[in-house]
């Protein structure tokens, strides 16, 4: 039997519980959690995520090794660093996207509301259906713009107007005015863009509390980078995003707190990433206080 | 300064060679070969077909029921209803159990584990055992005891449904190997479970390879002769199989073979004509198979 992840949604909790509050009912608490140690004086007021000692394997070899950060609410997380860092590995962790790849393999905690995601009694199903993702290149299911949207909700059985949460989601996702005459035809017809942005508002359409983007602007030109950007801090005060990105100035622009990753080599040669600088985003831009991470966002290190 | 006026003083490319020219023509020669040896044969086949049966063709000879005697009333009617019933029966076996089989393979089976390759390795090789077998593996496990269905209807349908299975499985893990990963994870990614996965997402994406491959599949078994006689199906039936389970049942190609095989040369005849029957609905098979795939086939 597994146990449902169920946690607070902005409908059902008073607003921002103090850290030290009773957790909610229904909440399995980990009696052996240890205190929360985010790297910042400027931690987030209220974690959706705490990362503890994360590392990830593929076939026994590292990719990321030790990862410790919170990851705040109804704030944009950016992961940035150079290539083969791990921050996509990272990320696909946060829902258990990285349980479909046999061979990999998660060590630390993931504490996501107090829960360990990869506690035993925790369904991947489920913690897919809090946690959503957007992905690097646009993967609209080869069905109409209004399928795409109701796909999500109607396999989670979700209650109501099936026009009116379609709807809703393409407003969410700033698609509307564009494919409202349009909605039976096939997504495949539309712009990189507007396929991206469908695949945002798909997500948003089942109501996750996260959002994780893994790169979800690089195969897209600059205007609909800036739609994509634009949509991200409109739905930022409801949802929590992690967004790995590569384009520096999209970081600076977008998110609230910054993670920088570099790649490290250990006595065999074998790469693997770590974080080496987690803050706040003009922090980490503007006065980093790692010589890595400096030479990294003024472009002297690619 | 005109066109005409320009002349070449230093030739930049070179002419080509005249022995490269005389073997490109060469190959383009023994390619057209092949092909012409092919498409002769074939053709050479179907007009000595028509030349014999052509003249036989006629709706009577197509709804009314063989007879030992005299060749001008007899008919294929019980030899089409037959294949056609033994195509429907055997597809309706042949689909859930080639999917299903295919969705495992692709979508749950961990190629690590011996079990999975030695099925993996042991379907391709069921592909290419002859019919004939098929035909005593029927007779012995369906015909006889275990199922001891008797020489029915249903007893040949299974026999070629296990016969092309090998095929339909084959190309069903094609079409599905064919949806890209990053539909299944986008799905996922939703909170789909994986059989709402794979059920609403990647069987609609592979459904036109699919049954592209069991049409293909189909029109394999509609000839097979060899297994069909194994396990005493009749070749010859004045009557139609009112009844799957209970009644003898015969075949287009069982009806050929019997007509072809009589003394007397109208018989023989006959068959021609019935082999222009079985063309046809072969032909129109394939057609099929043709439209689907272009109609329906998703481009990723």
């Amino acid at each position: 039997m597994t146990q449902k992840v169920t946690e607070p949604t902005p409908e059902n909790t008073p607003a921002a519980p103090a850290a030290d509050a009773p957790p909610p009912a229904g909440f399995r608490v980990e009696p052996t959690a240890p205190p929360v140690t985010a790297q910042s004086t400027t931690a987030p007021h209220e974690a959706v995520f705490e990362l503890q000692g994360v590392s990830v394997a593929y076939g026994g070899k590292p990719a990321v090794r030790d990862v410790t950060f919170p990851i705040g609410r109804n704030e944009i997380t950016a992961l940035i660093g150079p290539s083969g860092c791990g921050k996509s590995t990272l990320i696909r962790c946060l829902n258990r996207m990285n349980d479909l790849i046999p061979a990999a393999s998660v060590t630390g905690r993931v504490i996501y509301h107090g829960q360990d995601l990869y506690g035993t009694d925790i369904d991947p199903v489920q913690v897919r259906k809090r946690i959503g993702m957007v992905f690097q290149k646009p993967n609209p299911f080869p069905k109409s713009i209004y399928d795409n949207i109701a796909f999500g909700p109607r396999v989670l059985g979700m209650k109501g107007d099936m026009d009116e949460i379609v709807e809703r989601a393409l407003k969410r996702g700033a698609l509307w005015e564009e494919v409202k005459d349009r909605l039976k035809t096939n997504a495949f017809g539309m712009s990189g863009g507007q396929q991206q942005r469908l695949c945002i508002a798909r997500t948003l359409a089942v109501e996750p509390d996260v959002i994780l983007m893994d790169e979800p602007a690089s195969a897209l030109d600059p205007i609909s980078t800036g739609r994509i950007e634009d949509l991200m801090l409109e739905i930022k005060k409801d949802y929590s995003i992690v967004i790995v990105t590569h384009n520096m100035q999209q970081a600076a622009r977008i998110s609230d707190m910054t993670a920088f990753f570099t790649v490290e080599l250990d006595d065999q040669e074998h790469r693997s990433g770590r974080v080496v600088e987690f803050d706040k985003t003009d922090k980490v831009f503007t006065n980093p206080s790692d010589p890595r991470t400096e030479a990294y966002v003024t472009g002297k290190v690619g | 300064m005109s066109v005409a006026e320009t002349t070449i003083t230093r030739r930049v490319v070179e002419r080509a060679s005249r022995g490269e020219k005389t073997k490109d023509l060469l190959f383009r020669s023994v390619l057209l070969l092949c092909i012409g040896i092919a498409f002769l044969s074939l053709g050479a086949l179907v007009f000595d077909v028509i030349r014999d049966g052509g003249s036989k063709l006629s709706l009577e000879f197509l709804t009314d029921f063989p007879s030992r005697v005299s060749p001008e009333r007899s008919g294929i009617q019980s030899a089409i209803v037959g294949t056609l019933l033994l195509m429907a029966l055997c597809a309706a076996f042949i689909v859930p159990v080639g999917v299903a089989t295919a969705v495992y393979l692709e979508e749950y089976a961990d190629r690590d584990r011996w079990w999975n390759r030695l099925i993996e390795v042991n379907i391709q090789n069921l592909a290419a055992v002859p019919s004939v077998v098929y035909g005593i593996l029927g007779l012995a496990f369906i015909v006889r005891d275990p199922l001891a269905l008797g020489r029915v209807l249903l007893a040949g349908a299974l026999t070629l449904g296990l016969l092309v299975l090998p095929v339909v499985i084959i190309v069903a893990r094609e079409a599905i190997r064919a949806v890209p990963p990053s539909i299944r994870e986008g799905s996922m990614a939703l909170g789909a479970t994986q059989w709402q996965t794979i059920w609403k997402q990647v069987l609609p994406g592979a459904l036109p390879g699919i049954a592209t491959g069991v049409i293909l599949a189909l029109s394999r078994a509609i000839g097979e002769t060899a297994p069909l006689l194994v396990i005493g199906a009749a070749t010859f039936a004045r009557f139609n199989p009112g009844d799957l389970t209970s009644d003898a049942f015969t075949a287009l190609p069982l009806t050929i073979f019997r007509f072809i095989s009589d003394s007397n040369t109208e018989f023989q005849s006959l068959g021609a004509a019935a082999i222009l029957v079985l063309l046809a609905l072969l032909v129109v098979m394939n057609t099929g198979a043709v439209f689907l795939r272009n109609r329906y086939e998703q481009k990723w």
